[in-house]
């Protein structure tokens, strides 16, 4: 199978991201200007300050031309996976639920947090088992997600939240714990926590993996 | 002609504020007291040529409505 990674003016992890896909398939990375998605079979969204983050984060990079085609994509029900800047584009391009808000105590936080699993029969999680706790990096400033009321509690009983912070691990203040929220349909996930910072022993954990191999698990199993 | 616009972003009602609620607590530690209820927001100034179309431009761009608030005042 093959990924594509976004990358956008100011993108800086798409290279660890296509280093993770590699590691379970085959990873090409689409420049933002481009529309042609090159008939890849998953997306994934990384990391960075996309143009900037001028404005609020997230907000112009959802108007670039290949989100169009990846709009398009998701809802054809392709996978589709956010990773911090990319989770916080696919909320503002109206993919995911919620918003990303400042962290609670307004500081840059760049520690490694322990992740619960909540469900493990989706897309994303399929290769982790039901509770277990996935180890992997956060680093951001923007990551206290959020969500109306109303939305919040139609999140929560369709079973959107797929990673929480582990109780005492939830530093950006985000409601509920959710660290991993998908959409109903299920094929668009976001996270911030980094997984593709999270593939080597060298770096003290591989937990990263089991969302990339979950992806490939899916897509071999839908060809 | 354009149209000078001013728009008034400010964070929801409810929504946690942290850059309100440092700007609170600094203000007493400078001897300003008697402040309360401080949000920060954002203020974007444009010309525009049809001032009907900038309530589209803050529901698409300029504001998040899920956690912000936006105010178009004529400059």
């Amino acid at each position: 199978m093959r990924f594509g990674v976004l990358r956008f003016p100011g993108t800086c992890d798409e290279v660890d991201a296509q280093l993770a896909c590699e590691r379970v398939g085959e990873a090409t990375i689409l420049w933002h200007g481009d529309t042609d998605l090159q008939g890849v079979d998953a997306i994934v969204v990384p990391g960075g300050f996309s143009y900037g983050d001028y404005l609020r984060v997230g907000a112009i990079a959802r108007f670039a031309p290949i989100m169009e085609s990846v709009i398009r994509f998701a809802r054809e029900g392709g996978p589709v996976l956010g990773i911090c800047n990319g989770f916080q584009v696919l909320c503002e391009a109206g993919l995911l639920p919620g918003a990303l808000l400042p962290n609670k105590t307004l500081r840059f936080v760049c520690r490694q947090v322990d992740l619960v699993v909540e469900h493990a029969d989706t897309v994303f999680t399929n290769a982790c088992a039901e509770g277990e706790r996935l180890s992997i990096p956060a680093k951001h400033t923007t990551g206290c997600w959020y969500a109306p009321r109303e939305l919040y509690e139609q999140v929560e009983a369709n079973g959107q939240v797929l990673l929480r912070y582990a109780p005492g691990e939830n530093f950006n203040g985000s409601l509920g714990d959710v660290a991993g929220v998908r959409n109903e349909a299920g094929n668009v996930f976001g996270l911030m926590p980094h997984p593709e910072h999270a593939v080597d022993p060298l770096t003290g954990s591989v937990d990263g993996l089991k969302l990339f191999q979950s992806i490939a698990n899916h897509v071999g199993a839908h060809v | 002609m354009s149209q000078r616009i001013r728009v008034l972003v400010r964070p929801k009602a409810g929504i946690l504020d942290p850059q309100g609620q440092a700007v609170e607590r600094a203000l007493p530690a400078l001897g300003f007291d008697g402040v309360a209820n401080v949000h920060v927001g954002r203020l974007v100034e444009l010309d525009v040529e049809d001032p009907s179309r900038v309530g589209e431009m803050c529901e698409k761009l300029l504001a998040n409505p899920l956690i912000e608030d936006y105010e178009i005042v004529e400059a």
